[in-house]
Order: structure tokens, then C-alpha cells, then sequence
């Protein structure tokens, strides 16, 4: 298995990037075909993650495994350095797994202007980019990857999104909002990781001072930082902040989440699951591989404004939840409130806070991943995402109802399923955070957070309400509905049973990140 | 006098080739001046032929001549090679484009190669005269290609304001060199360099500085000596504009790059500050500017521009450092972006051509819905407007990055608040860059638009598919590439 070792990691990154350039090989009609190769080159994939995660070495997660390190641009250093550790592993999987699903969804759900072939295509290189941003180890290679993934995400929000109208009053007119939504979240995205490689460049040139010539490696800089190498001045304070920047706005964190409910409401169903399970979670991923590790000191210091505007996207997510009237829209509001937990936990710089964040981004991609491919499907039958105009939806749809109500469960932090053990162990690090952060600070956090909980079950039970239970609304009774139907069984089954035994038996995750995480306190804080 | 004649082979096959196509059009009955189309693009193929042989023969690395007024070495290959294959790239999309306008297609490819070759004597130039000459060469006949469409009063006005605009900044330019030599006593490089190092309190020397600069500032369009570019791109036929958003820009830049690095590295306290600010201005003005364009072609030219920005940026970095290892990443980061932008922009320029013959039209608008008939197109035009807004895997990214490394290499503030206006500015170029794929991708095809299949000619086609490999390669791959260029760097920075 030698190489697999070697190469299994360069698989699951380039593979889907292969699979849409053979796209192109196929002729423009023979859609079943692109599907199959799509379909193949995604599963190909997913159990090649698999198989990295059932050859790890779970006794040494703090490690990076699988390492690949080849010369890339001599001239400046950066080379091609790949791996996965505890940390990245289960990420990793998650995005293999729902890139498959997304594929599966699609075989037969389309969004007008159809062109399979394109849109197919466009999914296979975003999995590029997500799955390369998990493993890339080294700072000019994490961009990319980083980037990659923009470019796909605009033009399918851009043309299979939502053409609806939507007056904008910053803007002072009317816009479609596929249109809108596509170059906000561009702008956004772009605006940050502008920064954010500034940041990194700033980070290479100063690593040249201990060790004789700069470097882009993530590793090594890591060992820098746990010697605190870039101490904790001016210079590390803007780095910081410069990197934040751009991993705040890809996760999003309140204030820069405007973007988030746009993108996830115009984008087709299959765009908003990729957004919501996969994309939001590169910047959370980035704090606890870059940031943390690299400038402890800062992250120390930043620690109580992270916190802060974390518990601010809690409560102004649910609060903003309890407002909306359409079931995207609510969703993709849930979504910054679920990251908040997830920032929550990482503001607290503990191992249970960052384990906390690792598991609620499994959980929260699994979850809102299946809440999206919902609300997509409840759409193709309704024809309106209107919460008013549903109604008895578990009368007229059982196993659509049902599903949708397990799933509200599920995000809303039910103790069984998935997405309590993000929330609890968030706010059980926020009660002991790192030794020397303001106690009585963080454990207010940590009861703004119990509060977000409760508004978190009060906005989505209020919304299986009024969607599941009671009669049916009048305009549907000769209305035909299907139930879900097959294609939508083969992508919701895996994320039931993984929501389901995340919930029961967290070690799934935990299993993989505790060590790693443990590691990754220990070397940056000590003790 | 001995010269080299191995070294001046791409020289003279290409002055062989002009001679040709002169010859050609003179002899030739008019349904056959296509002839002289084919001579202009082989004869410059040919040229790129004792481009290798000099790089990769077993002759010594540096060929001096004309008293070293006149060199061929590393940095003049490459540059050489990317004035050949950059105009190589425009000749090819000219052919269907001037052929359907069936008059002085001789003329065309004479003017069109002159002003190759000049560019080709500038890379080698090593005194402020062959300079002067070279810069000439390159400007001159693209005074009369600018005006090319002469029943088109737009192409009139493009060419006259270039005309009195380029001879304004050429007066200026020259007067600047004239102080130069009179206070140097030299007009090498090598002698300004040496002696103007006592001259640095002389208010005169710094006068002459400043007067070439201002003169190279019209030649790379930089704010604010920019207002003859969007009139002229615009009026001049379309693969004239291709070529001096590329060709004679990049030609400015070089003159820049010798000058700046070569001849005035000791008084880097005038030039610096003075980049800093045409900087900041190009990219910024440049920008906001393009932002506001309904016309693809002057988008482009304000986004040329801002490019020429971006490029400028380096410079600023090499004025605050006296480390060699700085100022050897600023002029190599300049070259590499001058050489990504030029397969990107003509790329750009190609996809203009191109949906212009399509749809009648370089208004954006026009263009809305063009992947539903035609897709190839489409994607083209996304990847090359993207490119230039720097978004990886493209090559755009790695000039950007170049760039920025560069500026942030030497640590100091002025120079880190030149990345932060850099950085914003990469941002505000998306939102124009990305609205072209908006419209070609997102937008419905607007009513009454004739979408029947006509095909791109094939010349044209060669042209966008160098430049897609080009830019999708460069970008995934840079390792060669960027290694080459940081040893280019270290032969203009040499003796610094």
C-alpha cells in the first residue's frame, strides 16, 4: 500500500478535477453519461477518504499523516506539502462524502438553465478546492485551494440561482438575486482573502529572521509558533487581524456574514448544501490550523473579541431565525448561529473548545447539509419556500415530514443526534477557558450561548410548526405530491445514519481530534 | 565596428521580414495581399528561431556590442521572446480582422513589424540613444495603425490624440535625457550610473529624473498621464489596441526596468516616491474608473490601467531597500507580471475580437447569454477576465502574488501601505472583471440577437488557445517560469 500512502491524498484532491475536464470529453448530450462520470470520479474519491481514515494511525492524530512534500515554485520556496492529522481528517471525509451525495441529489434534480454538463463540472472542481484545502500544508498551496473553490461557487449561484427580485434598500434598487448574491459573496470572499494572504506573506518573510530562509511551510511555521517566534507586537497583531479577516468572513462571523444568507438562499439546492456543509467550514478549520498554532500569543489576545462576536452571531442568527418567513433563508440564518457555537469554541483555546468546534462543524455540515437538500426538494414541490403557504406538510409528505422533523431535532441540539455535542461542549469550555483569559467574561459568554440554545429550539420548533403540523393549506388539495423519492433516499440515508451515530457515539469524531487537539493546546499554550 | 551577427539575428530576420512584405505588397494584385499576412506571421516565427539557439547554444551569456551601448543577454532574451510571441499573437488575431476590411493589409504587417522590431531593440539597449531609438520604433507606426479605420472619425481622433500626446511625452522624455547626458557627461547606462551617484544634491539631476519619468508615464499609461489611452484603445482597430495595451506597454515597462535599475539605482530617493505615487494612482483611478465602463474595450483600457498599476508596484519596493536580494525580487516580480499580463490581456483581447465578430458589438450588454450559443467563447472569456482579476488557479494570481511579495519583502511602512491600497484594489478590479462573466454566463440573451453559428477564424482560434494554455499552465505551474525569471532579475540588477 505503499502508494497509497504516497499518493491516496493527491487522489482525493485531483481526482474530481480529472473527472471535469473527462466531463468535457463527453458530448454535450449524453447527459447520463456525465452523470456516471461525475458520479464516478466523486465516489472514487469518497472511498479513497475512507480508506485514509481507516489506514490513520488514531494513536498519533497529532501527527500529519499521509505527508506529501514536492518542490512546487522553487523560486519562492512554497512547495507541494500535503497531509491530514485529527484535525483535518474528519473534515476531510465530510467533504468527500457530501460532494457524493450532492452528486446523487442531482441526478435528478435540475435547476434551469440545466446544462448538466457544466454544472456537474462545477461541482467536481469545488470539491478540488475543499478537499485541497484540508490537506494543503503549506501556505501559497492553502490560497489556492482556498480560492479554488470561489470561481465555482459564483457561477453556480450565478446561473442556477434563484431569479426571484429582491429590492435591496443599501442599494437603493431592485436586483435579481442569483445575480446579487453571486458577486456579494465573491466580493466578500475576495475582500478577506486579500488580506489574509497578506497576512501569510508577512508570516514567510518573518520566518526568515530564526530560520536563515523564508518558508511557506505549515508545519515548520507551527514549530516557530510554539516558541513563540512572532511574539506577540505589532507585527503579530496585524497578521492576526489580517488573517482573520479573511477566515471571519469565509465562516461567517457576525458582522461579516451579510453575505451568507443571500448566497445560501439564491444558490441552487445543491449549491447552498456544498456552501453550507463544506465551505463554511475552511475558515473555522483555518483558525485552529493557521492562526492558533502560529501566533498563540495573538490568539490568546484576541480570544475575548472572537468570543464576543461569536455569541453575537448566536443570538443575532436566532433572533434574526425567529424573523424570517422563508425556509432557506432560516436555514442559512441557523447557520451563523451554529458557527458562532463552533467560534465559541474556538475563542475558548481550550482542547474541549477546539474538539467542540471540530465536532460542531461535522455535525453542523451534516445537519444544515441535509436541512438545504430539505428545503431544496420541499421547494421543487411546493414551488415556494414561503413558511406561510406550507402547512400539514407531514400529512401531505410522511417520510419527507418525518425527515425534516428529525432534522430540525438534530440542529436545534437534541441529546442523541449530532448537533448537541457542538453546543454543549462549546459552552463547557466557555465555563473553564484557557488560564488567563477573564473567567467572568467567558462564562457570560457561556450563558449568552445557554440562552442561544433555547432561541435556537424556539425558532425551529416554531418553524416544524407551522411547515409540518396542521391541515394542509387549501391551495395544495389537488395538488399532487410526491414523497421522497429514490434518488433522495440515496443522498439523505448516510447523513441520517451519521447524525445519528455522531450523536450516539461522538468517539466517531472525537476519536480522530482529541489527541490532535490536546497537541495542538498543548504546543501553543503549554501546559 | 564588429558586430555579432548571431546576436542580432532575431533583429534582422524580422527587418528581413518587413523588407518582404513590403516587397510582397508592391508585386502582389490585390485579391492576393493576403500573402503579405502569411510572410508577417512566418517571418516572425522564423525570428524566434536564433531566440532559442541563443539561449540554449553553447555562445557566451552575455554578446556586447556598439561599445556596450548595444547588449544581448538573459534579460534581453526573454523579453525578446515575449515582444516575439506576444506580437506573433497579435498578427494572428489581425488576419481575418484587417483582411475584412480589404485595404492596406501590406501596409498593416509593415507597420505592425516595425514596431516589433523596435521593441526588440529596446530589450537590448544599454544607452540612453538606442533607448530613444527603440522607443521610437515602437511608437511611430502605431501612431498610423491607431488611425487605421479612416472613415471612422473615432479611429481618426484615437490617432491624432496618441499622435500629440506621444510626441508631448516624447519631447518631454528627451529633454529629460538630454539633462542626463549633460550632467553625466555619459549617455551609457553604466556612465549615468557612476557619475550621477555625486550628482544626488543637484537640483538639475533631479529635474532630469523626473522628465523621464513623466516621459515613460505616457508610455505605460500611468494616472495621470493616461488620458489619451481610453480614446485611442478605443477608436483604433481592436488588435492595434491588443498590441499597445501589451507590446508598447510592455516596451515602456522595459525602458522603465533599464532605467530605474540600470542607470539611476543610486537616486532611488526621487524615482521611488515618485512610482509610490503613479502607483497608487494608476491602480486606484484606473479601478474605480473601469468600474464605471459599458464598453468592453474601455474597460479594458482603464484596466490596463490599473494593470500598469500593479505593475509599478515593485519599484517602490526597490527604492526603499539597498539589499540586493529586494531589489532583485522587485524587477523580477515586475517581469514576471508584464509577461503573465501580456498572454492574459491578449487573451482578453482576443475574446473581444472574437464576440465582437459574434454579436456586432463591444458593449457589455450585447454580450448577455453568450455561453447559450456560443459556449467555447464563454468559457474563454471568463478565464482570461478572471485571470486578470487574479483568481488561482489562473496565471493572474502568481503576478499578483509576485507583486506582493515583492513590496512586502522589504518591511517598511510605506511600502507595506502600497500592498494594503494593492490588496484593495485587487478587490475593486473583481467586481468590473466579473461582471463580463456575468453577463456572458448569468444574463439572458437579449431579444433579437442573431446567435446562428459563425465560426472564429482560425488564426484567431490559435491565438486564444496559446494564450488559455499559457495562462491555465502558468498558473498551476509557475516552478520553471518563476525560476527563470529571478535569474533575469539578478542580470538588470547586476552592478547595483
Amino acid at each position: 500500500m505503499d502508494w497509497f500512502e504516497s499518493a491516496g491524498l493527491s487522489l482525493i484532491v485531483f481526482l474530481p478535477a480529472a473527472g471535469a475536464l473527462a466531463l468535457f470529453a463527453v458530448p454535450k448530450a449524453r447527459e447520463d453519461a456525465q452523470k456516471w462520470v461525475a458520479l464516478l470520479t466523486t465516489g472514487l474519491t469518497a472511498v479513497l477518504a475512507v480508506a485514509v481514515a481507516a489506514n490513520f494511525n488514531y494513536g498519533g492524530s497529532e501527527k500529519f499523516q499521509f505527508e506529501v512534500s514536492q518542490s512546487w515554485i522553487p523560486a519562492i520556496g512554497a512547495r507541494y506539502h500535503i497531509g491530514v492529522d485529527g484535525i483535518s481528517l474528519p473534515l476531510l471525509v465530510l467533504s468527500a462524502v457530501v460532494t457524493v451525495l450532492a452528486v446523487i441529489y442531482s441526478w435528478d434534480h435540475w435547476e434551469e438553465p440545466r446544462n448538466v454538463r457544466g454544472f456537474l463540472a462545477l461541482i467536481l472542481l469545488l470539491a478540488t478546492g475543499m478537499n485541497g484545502t484540508f490537506v494543503a500544508l503549506d501556505l501559497v498551496l492553502f490560497f489556492i485551494f482556498f480560492e479554488l473553490v470561489l470561481l465555482p461557487m459564483y457561477f453556480m449561484i450565478g446561473i442556477w440561482g434563484d431569479s426571484a427580485k429582491r429590492r435591496i434598500p443599501v442599494l437603493g434598487r431592485t436586483v435579481t438575486m442569483r445575480l446579487y448574491a453571486a458577486i456579494k459573496f465573491f466580493i466578500f470572499t475576495l475582500f478577506g482573502s486579500a488580506f489574509m494572504l497578506l497576512g501569510f506573506l508577512a508570516l514567510y518573510f518573518r520566518s526568515g529572521d530564526f530560520l536563515g530562509e523564508n518558508t511557506f511551510d505549515i508545519p515548520i511555521l507551527i514549530a516557530l509558533g510554539s516558541q513563540n517566534a512572532f511574539g506577540s507586537g505589532t507585527f503579530a497583531f496585524l497578521v492576526f487581524g489580517a488573517m482573520f479577516l479573511g477566515f471571519a468572513v469565509k465562516v461567517p462571523m457576525w458582522p461579516f456574514h451579510t453575505w451568507l444568507p443571500d448566497a445560501h438562499t439564491a444558490a441552487p439546492t445543491v449549491g447552498s448544501v456544498l456552501l453550507a456543509a463544506i465551505l463554511l467550514k475552511l475558515g473555522s478549520y483555518a483558525f485552529l490550523r493557521i492562526s492558533i498554532p502560529i501566533l498563540p500569543d495573538m490568539a490568546r489576545e484576541w480570544a475575548p473579541f472572537i468570543g464576543l462576536l461569536a455569541v453575537i452571531g448566536i443570538i443575532y442568527g436566532s433572533l434574526a431565525c425567529l424573523a424570517q418567513t422563508d425556509v432557506k433563508r432560516l436555514i442559512a440564518f441557523s447557520s451563523v448561529g451554529h458557527m458562532g457555537f463552533v467560534m465559541l469554541g474556538i475563542a475558548t483555546m481550550t482542547d474541549v473548545g477546539f474538539n467542540a468546534s471540530l465536532i460542531g462543524m461535522v455535525a453542523h455540515g451534516l445537519i444544515t447539509g441535509l436541512l438545504f437538500f430539505l428545503a431544496g426538494s420541499m421547494h421543487h414541490r411546493y414551488h415556494t419556500r414561503e413558511i406561510a403557504r406550507m402547512g400539514g406538510n407531514q400529512k401531505l409528505m410522511p417520510w419527507m415530514g418525518g425527515i425534516f422533523a428529525f432534522t430540525a431535532m438534530a440542529s436545534l441540539g437534541l441529546p442523541g443526534l449530532a448537533g448537541f455535542w457542538g453546543e454543549f461542549m462549546s459552552l463547557l469550555g466557555a465555563y473553564r477557558p484557557l488560564a488567563g483569559l477573564s473567567l467572568s467574561q467567558f462564562q457570560t459568554y457561556m450563558v449568552i450561548g445557554a440562552v442561544g440554545t433555547v432561541l435556537t429550539a424556539g425558532y425551529m420548533l416554531w418553524m416544524l410548526q407551522r411547515v409540518n403540523l396542521g391541515e394542509p393549506k387549501a391551495e395544495w388539495s389537488d395538488h399532487e405530491f410526491h414523497d421522497v423519492e429514490p434518488t433522495e433516499w440515496l443522498a439523505w440515508a448516510p447523513l441520517i445514519v451519521a447524525i445519528v451515530a455522531i450523536g450516539v457515539y461522538p468517539r466517531i469524531v472525537l476519536g480522530a481530534t482529541t489527541d490532535a487537539v490536546v497537541n495542538l493546546a498543548r504546543t501553543a499554550f503549554g501546559g | 565596428m564588429d558586430l555579432d551577427y548571431h546576436a542580432l539575428a532575431p533583429e534582422l530576420v524580422v527587418a528581413a521580414t518587413i523588407l518582404v512584405v513590403l516587397g510582397l505588397d508592391v508585386a502582389l494584385p490585390r485579391p492576393r495581399k493576403y500573402w503579405t499576412a502569411f510572410a508577417g506571421v512566418l517571418g516572425l516565427a522564423l525570428a524566434a528561431v536564433p531566440l532559442l539557439t541563443l539561449a540554449f547554444g553553447d555562445g557566451p551569456e552575455t554578446r556586447s556590442m556598439l561599445g556596450g551601448a548595444y547588449v544581448v543577454d538573459g534579460f534581453a532574451l526573454v523579453l525578446k521572446a515575449v515582444f516575439i510571441v506576444g506580437g506573433y499573437l497579435v498578427l494572428l488575431m489581425s488576419v481575418s480582422y484587417i483582411e475584412s476590411d480589404r485595404y492596406y493589409q501590406g501596409e498593416y504587417y509593415l507597420l505592425m513589424l516595425t514596431s516589433i522590431l523596435g521593441s526588440l531593440v529596446m530589450a537590448s539597449s544599454r544607452d540612453l540613444i538606442t533607448l530613444f531609438v527603440g522607443l521610437e520604433l515602437v511608437t511611430g507606426p502605431l501612431f498610423l495603425l491607431a488611425g487605421w479605420r479612416k472613415g471612422d472619425a473615432k479611429s481618426n481622433e484615437a490617432s491624432l490624440k496618441f499622435f500629440i500626446l506621444g510626441v508631448l511625452s516624447t519631447a518631454i522624455l528627451l529633454y529629460g535625457m538630454s539633462f542626463l547626458y549633460g550632467l553625466t557627461g555619459s549617455v551609457t547606462y553604466e556612465g549615468i550610473r557612476e557619475a550621477g551617484a555625486d550628482l544626488l544634491d543637484s537640483g538639475a539631476f533631479r529635474l532630469a529624473v523626473l522628465f523621464t519619468l513623466v516621459g515613460f508615464g505616457f508610455k505605460v499609461t500611468a494616472v495621470p498621464f493616461h488620458f489619451w489611452a481610453p480614446d485611442t484603445y478605443e477608436g483604433a482597430p481592436t488588435p492595434v489596441t491588443a498590441y499597445l495595451s501589451v507590446g508598447s506597454k510592455a516596451a515602456g515597462f522595459v525602458g522603465l526596468l533599464l532605467l530605474c535599475y540600470k542607470a539611476l539605482p543610486s537616486v532611488t530617493e526621487i524615482w521611488g516616491p515618485a512610482l509610490w505615487v503613479l502607483a497608487a494612482l494608476s491602480m486606484t483611478l484606473g479601478n474605480l474608473t473601469a468600474l464605471r465602463q459599458d464598453n468592453v474595450v474601455r474597460m479594458l483600457a482603464y484596466s490596463s490601467i490599473a494593470q500598469g498599476g500593479f505593475i509599478l508596484v515593485p519599484f517602490a519596493a526597490a527604492a526603499v531597500s539597498s539589499d540586493p536580494a529586494v531589489i532583485q525580487e522587485a524587477a523580477s516580480a515586475t517581469i514576471v507580471y508584464v509577461i503573465i499580463y501580456a498572454f492574459m490581456n491578449l487573451g482578453a483581447f482576443g475574446v473581444v475580437i472574437a464576440g465582437a465578430r459574434r454579436t456586432g458589438s463591444t458593449m457589455i450588454d450585447d454580450w448577455a447569454g453568450m455561453w447559450r450559443y456560443a459556449p467555447r467563447l464563454a468559457v474563454l472569456g471568463a478565464m482570461f477576465f478572471f485571470s486578470l482579476a487574479g483568481i488561482p488557479p489562473l496565471a493572474g494570481w502568481y503576478a499578483k502574488f509576485a507583486m506582493f511579495l515583492a513590496i512586502l519583502r522589504p518591511g517598511n511602512a510605506w511600502a507595506t501601505a502600497l500592498a494594503v491600497i494593492a490588496a484593495v484594489n485587487a478587490v475593486i478590479a473583481l467586481v468590473y472583471y466579473a461582471r463580463i462573466g456575468k453577463t456572458m454566463w448569468m444574463d439572458h440573451v437579449p431579444e433579437g440577437t442573431d446567435t446562428a453559428a459563425r465560426p472564429v477564424s482560425g488564426s484567431l482560434a490559435l491565438a486564444l488557445g496559446i494564450s488559455a494554455i499559457f495562462v491555465v499552465v502558468a498558473g498551476i505551474l509557475p516552478f520553471e517560469f518563476a525560476g527563470v525569471f529571478a535569474d533575469l532579475a539578478k542580470v538588470v540588477t547586476t552592478g547595483i
